[in-house]
């Protein structure tokens, strides 16, 4: 609705005139000088905005810089020049990377590949897990026993990433029967699950069980602590429902399907997001503790092979700043796809 | 009155027992093997005769450990990290979740954008580790040439738990800061007396999170800090892992333990200090999961 003057106005009953409202006289006055008003209320109000000024540097210095670091990736990389000074060299880092053909485009699409794949897989079968877990958890009715379940699962989550990848070295670790193999590599090598020789080599040797160790691992150390949030949603659900449908004739499979299902639909959706939106986002400090020249064919992640050729004595930093750039767009592009899709299909949306 | 249990669930509920069970020992046995593999003799260890229990048992390992000067100088690094770490992180975050719960805050929903974006883009290893290393040379130009406080500074920084902050403080009633303030407390009071009392649980939770990521801390104080002296507790776990890995080096070992004993024997000196807290403070982590996973 348009605004009239006479909304403005107000009438003087005593003197019989039309006055302008002080109110929106105010009003007018603080459209007019707006940047006047924010610095008088930033300066009425200093000490609030005083508590923002830590944050704001610590994340524009160390989180915003960096992406300004990253635009390195359209200009020739210097290790002497800061960025603001090398010469604008377009998209050849990214022609080269996709198309050049050579080792190093070849490298790039590998890792690109083992990326997707690692994550992928993760979500195949990290993903149902902790939801199964959490079903787990939810049949033990006495608190000690399932407190004590649950202190051992959650456990591994709290161990570094050093440690852990540590053990799982020494677990798998090379050597002969009386030279130290790792006692889980003598455990499958007994019950026939791999060659002796491959024990023998060290499974962290062989590019063909990179990915099943990353992903075992990876459950080992977070699935216990991932169902935490299913486990919260199950037993938020009413034991009511349950009794109904038990009197409804309901056995367990039924109530699973129609009770329990689709009251942690909605957390399930939203944890989906959060893993599709990370698909791209592979712990590379895993990956690097982890692999080793003999396994790159399967191990080597975009954040790794920016690692070797900008940090290392490899292709330079521009190379690896124009992998780490398509990485990261398209993993932004995931969150904000997965995110809208959730919205329109369950109105659960994570942002 | 007890229902009868059906068939069904007789069968779930054993099978979540025997799983659980199953799942349980599986998660714990890597950590008794290493104790176990620790205090065994060098021929049970390297003929894989230590399954579950320790045999011949010596605590030479932990001794050739503990002579170790660079073990306690590691040591006490990670502990330095990890305290003044999250000291800083806690002070940024508490300051900056308490002005962004604030609804009189301007510009909130471009503060709070700026923050979150953060979550949804990161710039890579790369650019960060030419940004860490720009930023070394600033500190270096200021005279703090120790390169534990550009780790303290400039890292461990997480968007996610000014969010779990900021959370926390917009459910503080606001009679209760009004009340306050009619009794004339400062912005500063305020925060002390009224929030950080009523956030408690977040606050420990906040700080927990910050303390394990300070004491897991890796890749960056490896890439950083130059000096060998500095170096925290898990990048030294990782030379020495290097080091005693490597067959060739290893191969004039002769004491009477294995080199993979040391190795354990590191493993289950760094993991000691958790287990010992870990009981107290799981609640908080189980709390902190709960809370992160509503968001905005």
């Amino acid at each position: 609705m348009k605004a009239k003057a006479a909304d403005f106005l107000i009438l003087d009953k005593e003197t019989g005139v039309y006055k302008v409202d002080p109110e929106q006289a105010v009003r007018d006055d603080v459209e007019k000088h707006y940047w006047r008003h924010v610095m008088l209320t930033i300066a009425k109000d200093w000490r609030l905005y005083l508590m923002l000024v830590p944050m704001i540097l610590v994340f524009l210095f160390w989180r915003y810089f960096p992406m300004y670091e990253l635009l390195g990736c359209f200009k020739v990389s210097d290790n002497v020049l800061p960025v603001s000074q090398q010469l604008f060299s377009g998209f050849s880092y990214f022609k080269r990377l996709l198309f050049a053909g050579d080792g190093l485009s070849t490298d790039f699409w590998r890792a690109m590949r083992n990326t997707f794949l690692l994550s992928f897989y993760g979500l195949c079968f990290g993903f149902p897990i902790p939801i199964i877990l959490a079903l787990f958890f939810n049949e033990v009715r006495s608190n000690i026993a399932r407190s004590v379940f649950q202190v051992l699962t959650y456990l591994p989550k709290f161990m570094s990433t050093v440690v852990m990848a540590s053990l799982v070295m020494m677990l798998v670790k090379q050597g002969s029967l009386t030279t130290g193999m790792g006692i889980v590599s003598r455990f499958l090598s007994n019950i026939g699950l791999i060659g002796k020789d491959v024990a023998n080599a060290g499974l962290l040797n062989n590019p063909a069980y990179f990915r099943s160790i990353y992903q075992i691992s990876g459950i080992w150390e977070g699935a216990g602590y991932d169902s935490i949030v299913f486990f919260a949603a199950i037993i938020a659900i009413s034991p009511t429902s349950y009794e109904a449908a038990q009197i409804d004739g309901a056995d367990k499979w039924a109530q699973m399907r129609y009770v329990v299902l689709p009251s942690i639909l909605s957390t399930i959706v939203i944890m989906l997001i959060t893993r599709i939106g990370s698909l791209l986002n592979v712990g590379y400090e895993k990956v690097l503790l982890l692999y080793n020249t003999k396994t790159y064919m399967t191990a080597d992640v975009v954040s790794t092979f920016a690692h070797r050729n900008g940090m290392g004595s490899g292709a330079g930093t521009g190379i690896a700043a124009a992998a780490e750039m398509m990485n990261n767009v398209v993993g932004m592009l995931l969150v904000i796809g997965a995110n809208t899709i959730a919205r329109k299909a369950s109105n659960t949306s994570l942002y | 009155m007890k229902r009868k249990l059906e068939i069904s669930e007789l069968i779930f509920k054993i099978l979540s027992y025997t799983m659980l069970c199953i799942f349980a020992l599986c998660c714990l046995y890597p950590f008794v093997y290493a104790i176990s593999a620790s205090i065994s003799g060098r021929q049970a260890v390297e003929y894989g005769s230590v399954v579950l229990f320790p045999k011949d048992i010596q605590f030479d390992a932990f001794k050739r450990m503990f002579n170790d000067n660079m073990f306690w100088n590691a040591y006490s690094n990670t502990l330095f990290l990890t305290l003044f770490g999250t000291l800083w992180s806690m002070l940024v975050a508490i300051l900056g979740a308490y002005a962004l719960s604030k609804k009189r805050l301007l510009f909130r929903k471009f503060f709070n954008f700026f923050l979150v974006f953060t979550m949804w883009f990161s710039a890579g290893i790369v650019p960060q580790y030419l940004n860490y290393l720009a930023t070394k040379d600033v500190f270096n130009g200021m005279g703090i040439m120790d390169d534990k406080w550009l780790v303290v500074i400039a890292m461990g920084m997480a968007a996610m738990n000014i969010i779990l902050l900021r959370n926390a403080f917009e459910g503080v009633p606001s009679e209760i800061e009004e009340a306050a303030i009619v009794d004339g407390a400062t912005e500063m009071q305020v925060l002390k007396q009224v929030y950080l009392p009523m956030t408690k649980s977040t606050i420990a939770t906040v700080a927990l999170f910050f303390g394990i990521s300070r004491w897991n801390g890796y890749f960056w104080a490896r890439q950083m800090i130059s000096n060998q002296n500095e170096h925290p507790l898990q990048v030294f776990i990782r030379l020495r892992l290097e080091q005693y890995t490597d067959p060739e080096t290893m191969a004039g070992w002769n004491e009477t333990y294995a080199s993979d004993s040391v190795i354990y024997a590191l493993i289950v000196c760094s993991i000691v200090p958790i287990l010992i807290i870990y009981p107290f403070i799981q609640k908080y982590f189980a709390k902190g999961v709960n809370v992160g996973g509503v968001k905005e």
